[in-house]
C-alpha cells in the first residue's frame, strides 16, 4: 500500500502528462507482482469493490469522531476521502502496512459488513496517505486526472511497444495481469488472450489545415489533395465507436478501446449481427434527424441507464467502416471494397439503431470547400476524405484520411478574467473568461461572460497575456484575477469555437464547444467587440428539445 | 491555590473576572488595569506586548513595545529602527511590573524570540500563547507550559480534528528524495521569511544535506539575524540571477531554491529551470489545498501546534477557563464543550493564516 499511496498522492499533484507516463513507469518496473497488477487496475477503473461506498466510510467515521466535528471538518477539506483519512484516529502500536494483495484480495472475497470490519481495522493501521489511498480505491473513482488510456501508454513506454498492442490484447486480460507484466519485462512472448468480441486499434485522420493556420504541425495545403482518388463523408459530431458482435458477444468500444457498452444497451440489442464495425455513435432526435452533441453527452458517464433515459434519447451507430464481417478480416481491403461490403452489410441488417453514413459527391475541391462550410445539419462538423485504396490501418498514418473540419466560428470578446494554469504554466494566467456585451438591467451596456478558453496562442504570447492581466488587475478572488474590462480599456480576443448551444447553466443561456483564442486583438478598442445577439444569431436553428431552449 | 466558581475566579476574598484583566478589543487583546495591548492589529497603541516578530502580531508605530530581545532584533531588521519610541527586552521568566500587573514571558516554540505572556493580577493568572507549536524546533526554544494558569488564551489556527501534522523528519525526507529522484529538476520550496525558512535550511543540514542552499532576497536579512543569534545555517547563497548571461539558470537544476511561496508566480520564480514547486506548511496536509496552489510536492511542516497539539496542551495546562484568539475557534470550543471544559471564542480580527499567494 505504501508504493501504491506514493504513486497517487504525486499523480494527482502532478499537472504534466509527460511525468504522469514517468511516474507510472516507475512504478511499474519497480513493483513486483501481484501488486503491479491491481494498482493498474485500479487506476484505470476496473475493479469493483462491492458492498464498501462512500456512505459506510463516512458511518465508520462517525462512530469514531464527534459528528459535529466531523461535519466541520468535512465542511473545511470538502473530500470525503480526504476528510475520513485525515480525521481517523490513530491507534498507536498498530502501524503495519499492508501488502496491496492482501487487502484487495480480502475484500473482493468479503461481504458487505466483513468488508467494512476490514477496512475499519486497515484504517487504524495505516497514516493518513495510506488511508486516503485506501479510501479512494474502495469506494472507486479515484479522480486524479490519469485515464485508463494514459495508463495504457505508461505500460506501452514500460514495455518499449506501441499503446496499440496493448489496447487490442486489453479486453481478455484480467487483474493481476501478470502475464502482461511477464510480456512487459521482456520475460514472456504476448499473451494472445482468447477474446470474443475483441476491439481492433483504430484508424484516425489527421487535420487536413491551410498552412497559414499555425496550431497543427502537420497541416498541409487542401491544394495537394487529388480528388479524384478520395472519398468524402460527413464528420458528425458524436462519438467515435467500434461495435463488434462476434460469436454471442456484443461490445461497444470508444476509440482508445474502453468499453462502454453497459452504457448503451439500446444500440447493444440491434446488434443482431457478426462483425466489427465502425461508426459514430449519435442520439436521433424526435423528427428524425441527428440530435446535438449535449444530447448524446445526458448518456454519457452513467453507470446504469434508465428506460425513460433511452426513450428519451434513443441512441444510434452511423456506420463509417466495416473491419470483420462473418469472422473474415476486412482491413487489408481498399476502402472502395469495404465501402461496398459495408452498404449490403446494413441493408440486411436492416435496423433503425444502424444506418449508413452517406458519401457526399466529389467533383472538385471547390465542391468539397463549399459543402464543407455549409453541410446539411448543425451536427457535422465537416468533412472525412478517405482514399479509395486505403487500407483499414491502425494509428495515425498521413496520407490515407484526413478530416477536413469546417471553419470555426470566430467573435471578438473581452478577457474578464484570468486564473493560472498548471503544470508548465502555473506561474502564468492561461486561463481566460471572456464575455460579450448585451444591455444590462440598467440600461447600460455590460459585459457577460461567454467562455473560458486556456489554449490557442504561443508562449510569447501568453507570456504578454500574463503581462496584461498582472498590469490589469482590479480585483482578486482566491486563484482568479478580475482584469480591467470596460468600454474605455480592455482586451480583446478573436476567439474561435466549433459549435453553439443553449445552456441554462451559463450565465448567458450559451455554451461554447471546444473555445480558444484565435487572434490577440490588440488594436482593437474593447468596446467595439462582439455583443451577445450576434452569438445568438450563430445557434443551431430551432431546438430539437424543448428542454434546451433558455430557462 | 485558586478555587473556582461558575464564571469567575476565586482568590482569597477577591472575586475577580478575568475579563476585568483582559479582553477582547477592535484594536486587539487589552488589559485595562496595565492599559497594555497584546498584540495589537490595528493602529498605534501606547503600550504593545508582543508575543513573536511576525507580521500580523507585531506591528510597528506603538509608543512603547514589551516583547523578547529577540523579537525586537527581528522588527528592527523589519521596519527598521524607528519602528518605536521604547523598546523594553524582557527575557524568558523575567518580571516586570506594569501598573500593579505583572508580566512575565514563557517561551512558545514558534519562531525565534517567540514568547507566551503571562499576565498576573490580584491573583489572577492568564497566559495568551500568540502563536505556538510542541514539535522540536532547532531554531527556537521549545514551549513550556506555565502551571497554574487559569485562563489559557490560545491559537487555534489548525483547530480542526483534520490537522494531524506527520513526524517533520519524514516530511525533510521526502525533499530530499525527490531532489535525487528529479536531479535535473530545480525544487522551489515555498517558506515564510521568518520562522519557516531558517526551520526548514536547519532540519536539512541536520538530515545530512551540506550543499549550498539558495535564498530569495526577501530571506536574507532574517537568515542573518538567526546566524547572529547562535543558529548555524551552512552555506547560503542568494539566488540571484544574471538574465543577460546565458545559461547562468542551469546551475539551479538539482539545487534547492528557498523563497516567500508568492514569489514563485513572479518574474523571479520563473527563471529556474524546469521547477518543482514545493511548500512548507501546515496547509498542505489538504491534499486539494496543495492542489489548487499549484503545488507538486507538499511539504506538511508547521510552525503552528497541529489539533492534537492544542488539545493535548489544554489538557496538560488545565486551564479554569479556555479562550480562543484566532483560527478555526468553533471546533476547538465543540471540542472544550465535549470534554465538560467552558471556552469561549474570542473572534479577533486581524491575524492572518499562515496561508497561501
Ligand atoms: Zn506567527
Ligand atoms: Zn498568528
Amino acid at each position: 500500500m505504501q508504493a501504491f499511496s506514493d504513486l497517487l498522492e504525486r499523480l494527482i499533484l502532478t499537472a504534466s502528462r509527460n511525468t504522469k507516463v514517468e511516474l507510472m513507469v516507475n512504478y511499474f518496473r519497480q513493483t513486483p507482482d501481484p501488486a503491479r497488477g491491481w494498482t493498474l487496475a485500479v487506476l484505470t477503473g476496473e475493479l469493483d469493490i462491492p458492498g464498501v461506498k462512500g456512505g459506510s466510510i463516512r458511518r465508520l467515521a462517525e462512530d469514531r469522531v464527534d459528528p459535529e466535528l466531523f461535519r466541520m471538518s468535512y465542511d473545511y477539506v470538502g473530500d470525503l476521502a480526504e476528510t475520513v483519512s485525515l480525521i481517523w484516529p490513530s491507534r498507536r502500536g498498530a502501524n503495519r502496512i499492508p501488502p496491496m494483495e492482501d487487502v484487495i484480495e480480502a475484500l473482493l472475497g468479503a461481504t458487505r459488513p466483513e468488508g467494512e470490519r476490514l477496512v475499519a481495522g486497515w484504517l487504524d493501521m495505516l497514516e493518513p496517505p495510506q488511508r486516503w489511498a485506501l479510501i479512494k480505491m474502495v469506494t472507486g473513482g479515484l479522480r486524479i486526472g490519469v485515464s485508463a488510456r494514459l495508463t495504457k501508454v505508461a505500460l506501452a513506454e514500460m514495455g518499449g511497444v506501441e499503446p496499440a498492442e496493448i489496447e487490442e490484447i486489453w479486453h481478455g486480460l484480467a487483474p493481476p495481469n501478470e502475464s502482461l507484466f511477464a510480456w512487459l519485462d521482456g520475460d514472456a512472448e504476448k499473451p494472445s488472450p482468447d477474446i470474443k468480441a475483441p476491439f481492433r486499434p483504430v484508424m484516425l485522420a489527421h487535420p487536413l489545415v491551410t498552412k497559414d493556420k499555425r496550431d497543427d504541425p502537420d497541416a498541409i495545403d487542401p491544394a495537394m489533395i487529388d480528388p479524384s482518388i478520395f472519398a468524402a463523408e460527413w464528420k458528425y459530431d458524436g462519438i467515435r465507436v467500434q461495435a463488434v458482435s462476434e460469436r454471442g458477444v456484443r461490445r461497444i468500444y470508444t476509440r482508445t478501446g474502453d468499453d462502454i457498452s453497459h452504457t448503451f444497451p439500446d444500440v447493444l440489442a440491434a446488434m443482431d449481427f457478426e462483425a466489427a464495425i465502425d461508426g459514430e455513435l449519435l442520439i436521433r432526435a424526435p423528427n428524425g434527424e441527428v440530435a446535438p452533441f449535449n444530447e448524446l453527452q445526458q448518456r454519457l458517464n452513467r453507470k446504469t441507464v434508465t428506460r425513460k433515459q433511452m426513450e428519451a434519447r434513443p441512441a444510434m451507430i452511423r456506420a463509417y467502416d466495416i473491419l470483420v464481417e462473418g469472422g473474415e478480416d476486412l482491413r487489408t481491403l481498399p476502402f472502395s471494397e469495404r465501402r461496398k461490403r459495408l452498404e449490403t452489410f446494413v441493408e440486411r441488417t436492416g435496423s433503425d439503431r444502424i444506418d449508413l453514413s452517406p458519401l457526399v459527391p466529389v467533383t472538385s475541391l471547390d465542391a468539397l470547400e463549399a459543402a464543407r462550410n455549409d453541410p446539411p445539419a448543425p451536427e457535422i462538423e465537416g468533412l472525412m476524405l478517405k482514399r479509395w485504396d486505403s487500407v483499414y490501418e491502425a494509428g495515425r498514418p498521413t496520407g490515407p484520411w484526413w478530416k477536413w473540419k469546417r471553419d470555426p466560428f470566430l467573435v471578438d470578446a473581452v478577457m474578464m478574467y484570468a486564473q493560472r494554469g498548471h503544470g508548465r504554466r502555473s506561474s502564468f494566467h492561461s486561463d481566460f473568461t471572456f464575455g460579450v456585451w448585451r444591455e444590462g438591467e440598467d440600461g447600460e451596456d455590460e459585459l457577460t461572460p461567454v467562455g473560458k478558453a486556456y489554449f490557442g496562442f504561443t508562449d510569447e504570447e501568453l507570456k504578454q497575456l500574463d503581462k496584461f492581466v498582472r498590469e490589469n488587475t482590479v480585483d482578486r478572488f482566491g486563484p482568479v484575477r478580475a482584469v480591467t474590462a470596460n468600454k474605455e480599456k480592455g482586451l480583446v480576443l478573436e476567439v474561435a469555437f466549433e459549435g453553439l448551444q443553449r445552456s441554462p447553466r451559463h450565465k448567458s443561456g450559451l455554451a461554447m464547444r471546444f473555445p480558444r483564442v484565435n487572434r490577440i486583438r490588440w488594436d482593437k478598442p474593447s468596446a467595439e467587440a462582439d455583443r451577445l445577439e450576434t452569438l445568438e444569431k450563430m445557434l443551431p436553428a430551432d431546438p430539437l428539445f424543448g428542454k434546451s431552449s433558455p430557462a | 491555590m485558586a478555587g473556582k466558581t461558575c464564571g469567575q475566579i476565586l482568590y482569597g476574598q477577591a472575586m475577580i473576572r478575568p475579563d476585568l484583566l483582559l479582553h477582547p478589543t477592535p484594536k486587539g487583546l487589552y488589559c485595562p488595569p496595565g492599559d497594555f495591548y497584546i498584540d495589537p492589529v490595528r493602529g498605534s497603541v501606547d503600550r504593545a506586548v508582543v508575543t513573536h516578530g511576525h507580521a500580523d502580531h507585531a506591528r510597528s508605530g506603538h509608543g512603547a513595545v514589551l516583547a523578547t530581545p529577540e523579537t525586537l532584533a527581528i522588527m528592527d531588521a523589519r521596519y527598521g529602527e524607528d519602528f518605536t519610541a521604547n523598546r523594553q527586552p524582557i527575557e524568558y521568566g523575567e518580571t516586570v511590573e506594569i501598573n500593579g500587573v505583572t508580566v512575565w514571558m514563557s517561551p512558545a516554540g514558534h519562531v525565534l524570540g517567540s514568547a507566551q505572556v503571562v499576565v498576573e493580577w490580584k491573583g489572577l493568572r492568564m497566559v495568551c500563547t500568540g502563536d505556538y507549536k510542541r514539535r522540536r524546533d532547532p531554531t527556537c526554544r521549545q514551549f513550556e507550559p506555565v502551571p497554574d494558569t487559569h485562563v489559557f488564551i490560545s491559537e487555534a489556527t489548525f483547530g480542526l480534528p483534520v490537522f494531524k501534522h506527520p513526524d517533520t523528519d519524514g516530511e525533510i525526507r521526502k525533499l530530499l528524495d525527490s531532489v535525487a529522484l528529479f536531479p535535473d529538476r530545480t525544487h522551489l520550496v515555498g517558506v515564510y521569511a521568518l520562522g519557516k525558512a531558517q526551520r526548514v535550511i536547519k532540519l536539512l543540514r541536520e538530515a545530512g544535506y551540506n550543499e549550498t542552499l539558495y535564498i530569495h532576497g526577501a530571506l536574507e536579512k532574517l537568515c542573518q539575524l538567526y546566524e547572529d543569534h547562535g543558529v548555524a545555517l551552512g552555506p547560503l547563497e542568494t539566488a540571484t540571477l544574471d538574465t543577460k548571461e546565458r545559461g547562468a539558470q542551469e546551475r539551479f537544476r538539482g539545487k534547492i531554491v528557498l523563497g516567500p511561496p508568492s514569489s514563485f508566480h513572479d518574474k523571479w520564480g520563473r527563471r529556474f529551470p524546469d521547477p518543482l514547486p514545493c511548500f512548507a506548511s501546515g496547509w498542505m496536509s489538504v491534499r486539494q489545498r496543495a492542489k489548487q496552489s499549484g503545488v507538486e510536492l507538499p511539504l506538511i511542516i508547521s510552525d503552528h501546534a497541529d489539533w492534537d497539539e492544542l488539545t493535548d496542551t489544554v489538557r496538560e495546562v488545565n486551564p479554569e477557563e479556555l479562550w480562543i484568539t484566532h483560527g478555526r475557534e468553533d471546533a476547538l470550543v465543540r471540542w472544550a464543550e465535549l470534554e465538560g471544559r467552558k471556552a469561549r471564542p474570542l473572534r479577533l480580527v486581524g491575524y492572518e493564516d499562515e496561508s497561501i499567494d
